[in-house]
């Protein structure tokens, strides 16, 4: 007898889900850090000034 | 080597949360206030926006070295049932993901740090994580008693991390904030290691109790809050600190004192709550706070 691996149903939906908040997160993330660069930029040209 | 728990050639991409996750948080906060303390103590003014980078890198470096560390210990984290539930050991998360997103967030942590900061405080946080990740997690964690002792530098390298971003160099007051913290790991992951005690010998991780057994711990917990206490209240006479500081340290530290003589002297016998246990890990956390809380209180309102 062969041991059949247990494979989960395929929930398309659910994949699509998490893809989709991943996404949106990633998003805002990149987003928050440029700004967060951009910030960071300023303060060293204020330093440095 | 972390076991593959992956569960289908349909695995879902993992949810963000257990990413999160993957970062212990918990121990995040505590890393992000230590450090905070230490840059907020430090000498001289800093940009409140690359103070704000600074703590983000080092907060980064943090979750990077829990994720990194989640991921080398997925197979024994499923042995305990404490750690049991966390994403890799539940098959929620697979080893691939975990080990990329733990490098990367390093990385980013590192490249963060420099450009907001100097590369003194880069070259600590990389040593920090290198030294938590290597040192404690691969090397002296499965292998010697002596885990927590040795490991205990990687967690007490935020305040230092902090002081040296405001600054660019290393003072005696972080370098006593550093002792405190290391000295201070011991009684408090070992209280904690009585109580799950049973948990660590399954997983057969060698802590303190479960090698040396419950006594010699007990007996080295109360060692070691002595010096600790001693560190601990160390800057005041030395005179990196004031009177705020220095009373709020003896008072704390001697509360400290007493639950470790409570701890340290007593025996325990069959189905015992460990309340004592129980009672110094919590106040041990409260002890860090409230201790680094008055570094900086010190430091802005001098008595």
């Amino acid at each position: 007898m062969t041991d059949e691996p247990n494979l989960e149903p395929f929930d398309e939906a659910e994949y699509r889900r998490r893809q989709r908040s991943r996404a949106n997160l990633m998003a805002w993330m990149l987003g928050a850090l440029a700004i967060l660069f951009f910030f960071i930029t300023i303060a060293k040209m204020q330093i440095f000034a | 080597m972390a076991q593959s728990l992956t569960h289908g050639e349909t695995a879902l991409p993992a949810d963000w949360r257990d990413l999160f996750a993957l970062t212990k948080p918990r121990v995040m906060s505590l890393v992000v206030f230590t450090a905070l303390c230490g840059l907020l103590a430090a000498p001289g003014e800093v940009h409140p926006v690359l103070a704000f980078s600074s703590i983000l890198a080092i907060a980064l470096g943090a979750g990077a070295s829990g994720a990194l560390n989640q991921w080398y210990e997925a197979g024994l984290d499923a042995k305990m049932k404490r750690t049991a539930g966390r994403p890799l050991p539940a098959g929620r998360l697979d080893p691939q993901t975990a080990l990329q997103f733990g490098v990367g967030l390093a990385a980013f942590s590192l490249f963060l740090m420099l450009f907001a900061s100097n590369w003194q405080a880069t070259l600590l946080l990389a040593v920090s994580i290198l030294f938590y990740v290597f040192v404690y997690t691969m090397w002296l964690k499965p292998r010697t008693p002596q885990n927590i002792v040795i490991g205990g530098a990687a967690g007490a390298f935020p305040p230092l991390i902090g002081w040296v971003a405001a600054t660019g160099s290393i003072a005696p007051l972080p370098v006593l904030l550093f002792l405190l913290i290391f000295l201070w790991t011991p009684p408090h992951f070992w209280a904690l290691a009585l109580f799950v005690r049973s948990d660590y010998a399954a997983a057969g991780i060698p802590m303190m109790p479960v090698v040396a057994g419950e006594q010699s711990t007990r007996r080295q917990i109360l060692f070691y809050a002595l010096i600790m206490a001693a560190a601990a209240i160390a800057p005041w006479p030395l005179g990196y600190t004031g009177a705020l500081y220095g009373w709020t340290a003896v008072v704390l530290s001697a509360v400290f004192v007493l639950l470790s003589i409570q701890v340290g002297t007593r025996r325990t016998g069959e189905g015992d709550t460990m309340q004592p246990e129980k009672r110094l890990f919590a106040y041990s956390i409260a002890y860090l706070f409230i201790l680094f809380g008055a570094v900086v209180a010190d430091h802005w309102w001098p008595l």
